[in-house]
């Protein structure tokens, strides 16, 4: 599927710029050629078909749909699964987790949206799937998914309402089923598209410089580290290197889009994809930026048994990927 | 005269949303005065579940995305 594109950075390298093959420098360009133009159009198709979902599928309805509906259960899964579709921005987590509780969503229902939301995102997707291929994706998204839910059944068993900061209880117990009939945009496909088209463009120039700049040093790292070099220090049997590749994510965030194609030269180099996926969805879903939006809402308790518990969610399906894979 | 109110916890979607409003109302000339909502308990009482918001005359007209400068330009002009 993606000859075309070997071909293209074979002719730019070997045929333009006249480099001989074999050379290092010829082949750790033409590596980087091949993988940004890939990963590139990848995370453009998938942003874009996230972009067409998202646009008919608004937050309200989700909310609506949440709180009108008991689903014994079933609401875990709905809440996860409705994070993986929308788009998340973690300035709105704030709006949407009141916005959620307001409408009597249980806090449990709404921590698994929260949870997931973040984790499995457009781009998120758009480079697992340029870097790992499909299976890995799925995967991916699938434990994304399973992670959010049991995560947010957990969360639900703590009661823990008595730990929102009191501005949230009260607006809590003046939650009133808000019946607004939300009132459905009604536009046609050819006037969604241009706004659908900025929000692309929008998304990939955020990230499109740490993909460049990841790919750059992973395509360096390819050339340098010998194969296997990690084996000796993070195989399957060290018990360790699944917390501290996820307790070591936590705090990064903002450059997770340039981490994903590091992460990935080291998983070729002898890393084990359960404690790399681990190191991945510690720095994708979970982010000191938003535990700093989320000190509006609830008490630094609270957050804490929050990123306690996924994290611990996190280090264990590391494991679980140790074991199948 | 209008009252126009962006919505948002300080991100950079809704900076850019604030800086585009602003730079429309200069523009077209609109009476307008535009307002920056940060208090997230203020945002609350819009009810939305998504930032940037923008409102105008209490109004709420976009939610969720930075909007087109034509779409401003429409919906103060109209």
């Amino acid at each position: 599927m993606f000859d075309w594109i070997q071909n293209m950075a074979d002719w730019i390298v070997f045929d333009l710029l006249k480099l001989e093959q074999g050379q290092h420098l010829a082949e750790a360009l033409n590596f980087f050629i091949y993988d940004s133009v890939k990963i590139l159009l990848l995370l453009f198709v998938i942003i874009f078909l996230m972009g067409i979902i998202n646009s008919y599928f608004p937050i309200e309805k989700v909310r609506n749909f949440l709180s009108r509906n008991k689903l014994f259960g079933l609401e875990y899964l709905m809440a996860s699964l409705f994070g993986v579709v929308t788009p998340f921005c973690s300035c709105s987590s704030v709006p949407l987790f009141i916005g959620f509780v307001r409408g009597g969503i249980p806090l449990g229902v709404t921590f698994s949206f929260l949870i997931t939301s973040p984790l499995v995102n457009e781009v998120a997707i758009g480079l697992f799937v340029g870097l790992f291929g499909l299976k890995i994706t799925l995967m991916y998204v699938i434990s994304g998914v399973l992670l959010g839910m049991t995560a947010g059944i957990i969360l639900g068993k703590f009661k823990l309402e008595r730990f929102l900061t009191p501005w949230v209880k009260e607006v809590l117990a003046n939650a009133e089923r808000e019946g607004e009939a939300f009132a459905e945009e009604k536009t046609p496909f050819k006037e969604r598209l241009p706004i659908i088209w900025a929000e692309v463009v929008n998304i990939l120039k955020g990230v499109v410089p740490y993909v460049i700049v990841g790919i750059g040093i992973g395509g360096l790292m390819h050339g340098y580290i010998p194969e296997g070099f990690f084996e000796k220090y993070m195989n399957k049997d060290n018990l360790f290197a699944v917390p501290i590749a996820t307790i070591l994510a936590v705090p990064m965030y903002s450059n997770a889009s340039g981490i994903l194609p590091v992460v990935q030269v080291l998983v070729t180099k002898g890393i084990p994809l359960g404690t790399a996926i681990a190191f991945m969805m510690g720095v994708v879903g979970l982010s000191l930026p938003e535990a700093m939006l989320l000190k509006k809402v609830m008490t630094m308790k609270l957050i804490g048994v929050f990123f306690g518990v996924v994290t611990l969610c996190i280090i264990i399906s590391g494991y679980l990927f140790n074991i199948i894979l | 005269m209008k009252n126009i109110k962006i919505l948002g916890t300080g991100c950079p979607k809704c900076k850019q949303t604030t800086a585009l409003v602003e730079q429309v109302v200069k523009e077209t000339g609109v009476d307008a005065t535009v307002e920056k909502v940060e208090d997230i308990m203020e945002i609350m009482k819009y009810n939305v579940l998504s930032t940037p918001v923008l409102v105008i005359d209490e109004e709420i007209t976009i939610k969720g995305r930075v909007p087109s400068k034509s779409e401003v330009t429409e919906l103060l002009t109209k």
